[in-house]
């Protein structure tokens, strides 16, 4: 009966998926109880850090610059209807600091540092380096994984800043510069409308969240990965689109808890 | 071979899911000997040195070291007892992202106090041993599949083990290397007063330096005895595997159905 195999598959799928979240939790919960040693050996954050925040700046820079100056770009021509073109300061920094910033930034953090954090840990798996560790009695989830999960949760709300910090410029150079709204208007506006603790707090909060997300699912799938060429292929394919996917749900889930009503 | 036995390995058993890898294992490993651990590309060797380090747990049976059960060692006595094994990879696994010489110095960093100078000093006078003092600063991406494997010798010693193990350590080696591996694995074995298991296929190096050799086969153990007992063996298995002959108990064709009828061809 097909209709039968197609409920036993769907049926599969899904125990699979509770299962692997279910494994998932437990490996996040392993990498906190394992955190006390990964800061002692806080010299490996720092070099991850390097290869996880810093390396990433180049493509959050140019990507905040461009979504500014497309947020300058939209946000004159719908507010000129209104005749409100001197809001367009507030309207570029709210876009970026609550939605933006933290799920662009954290869509590009997935796409670069993820997809290169699964692919490195599941070749460490493939070339047996992480059974080789086990065996010098040094546990891997404080040597390897530890480490990287807390410079991708240092690293992620700093870029998010960063991507929020460079797209207001980007909207003041194509909104000021380029198309001649007021500058003072500009800036004035955008200082009276954002807010310290609901906007830019929510929005560190919110790429907090995005961070311990994106991290915890690329370790996972590094460390899950099959130690073939296509079980590391498909974890890192995994890696960007569950933590894209998951990005965008937490995003709503955590708007409407933080901006309801608002 | 009556020195003292540092490990044994008692009627082990073990299966994936339902399917039996090692059947009523029985192998001892005296003090300072270098035994072989021979057979087919899957017959369970790999299987059965991942037990002796404790990453795998028997159905049946049990594997001692140093007079210790190591299926049943917590995560804390497991690793105090792989702090006294070292372990060579098939392929090395060195770590791609360290220097050879952070590689050699990384067992040296993680269990112990000792000052940076006398990491230096001990690095050198390892990697010396193995020949490859002048590759300290290089990466592993630079050495030849050869040294890599001496690397990783040094690193594997790195705490002089009283047990070493090597898993395929002549896979994929060059005549002068292969040569070169195995004296090093002897001699390393003699001067650290040692005690080393060496799972491996390539009959001919292993006979030449170690002092005991288990055929398995199909998860059990076939033959046994000093390389002489081997070479003089007349057991069918043990002769096809020595003389690498084609046919034999270890068929050339893998099993399938009628010849005839998988050509379509009418009788």
């Amino acid at each position: 009966m097909p209709a039968v195999r197609a409920f036993k598959g769907i049926g599969h799928r899904v125990i699979n998926a509770v299962w692997r979240i279910g494994v998932a939790s437990r490996f996040f919960l392993l990498i906190l109880t394992h955190s006390g040693s990964g800061f002692r050996r806080f010299h490996l954050i720092i070099k991850e850090l390097f290869s996880t925040g810093v390396m990433s700046l180049i493509i959050i820079i140019v990507a905040g610059l461009f979504v500014g100056m497309v947020l300058g770009l939209q946000g004159y021509e719908t507010l000129k209807r209104y005749g409100s073109e001197s809001a367009l300061g507030s309207m570029v920094a709210l876009s970026l600091v609550r939605e933006l910033g933290p799920v662009v930034a954290a869509l590009l953090f997935a796409s670069r540092a993820g997809s290169a954090m699964t692919a490195e840990i599941g070749l460490m798996r493939a070339t047996e380096q992480i059974s080789a560790m086990e065996m010098m009695a040094v546990n891997p989830i404080a040597r390897i994984v530890a480490p990287r999960f807390w410079a991708g949760v240092i690293s992620m709300p700093l870029l998010a800043a960063m991507f929020s910090a460079v797209g207001v410029f980007g909207g003041y150079l194509v909104g000021v510069v380029q198309i001649g709204v007021d500058e003072g208007s500009f800036w004035s506006q955008m200082q009276a409308a954002v807010d310290f603790r609901e906007d830019i707090l929510n929005g560190v909060l919110k790429s907090f969240v995005f961070g311990i997300v994106v991290t915890v699912i690329a370790l996972f799938e590094g460390y899950d990965a099959p130690p073939t060429a296509e079980g590391v292929s498909g974890a890192t394919t995994r890696t960007v689109v569950t933590s894209s996917l998951a990005i965008l749900m937490l995003d709503f889930v955590l708007t409407a808890i933080m901006f309801r009503g608002n | 071979m009556s020195s003292p036995v540092l490990a044994e390995i008692c009627e082990l058993n073990f299966a994936y899911d339902k399917r039996p890898v090692l059947q009523g294992i029985n192998m001892v490993f005296p003090k300072g000997k270098l035994i072989a651990i021979m057979g087919l590309s899957g017959c369970g060797k790999t299987t059965l040195l991942r037990h002796i380090g404790g990453a795998l747990k028997p159905t049946k049976g049990c594997v001692k070291v140093d007079g210790q059960v190591v299926h049943d060692l917590d995560q804390d006595g497991l690793y105090a007892m792989r702090r006294k094994m070292g372990m060579l990879f098939q392929f090395g696994a060195l770590f791609t992202d360290m220097s050879v010489y952070d590689n050699v110095a990384f067992q040296m960093r993680e269990h112990t106090d000792l000052p940076e100078e006398i990491i230096h000093d001990l690095v050198l006078m390892k990697l010396h041993a193995v020949g490859l003092r002048g590759t300290h600063s290089l990466m592993p991406s630079e050495l030849s599949g050869g040294m890599a494997r001496r690397v990783a010798l040094a690193r594997t010693v790195a705490l002089d083990p009283m047990l070493i193990m090597y898993d395929e350590p002549f896979a994929g080696l060059d005549p002068i290397s292969l040569t070169v591996v195995g004296d090093l694995i002897r001699r390393l074995n003699d001067a650290l007063g040692a005690t080393s298991i060496i799972v491996t296929h390539d009959i001919q190096e292993s006979l030449k330096i170690v002092d005991y050799v288990y055929f398995m086969a199909n998860g059990v153990i076939e033959a046994e005895g000093t390389p002489d007992e081997i070479r003089a063996s007349d057991k069918e298995f043990v002769h096809q595997f020595v003389h690498g002959e084609m046919d034999g108990p270890v068929p050339f064709h893998y099993p399938g159905g009628d010849y005839r009828h998988d050509l379509n061809l009418k009788d």
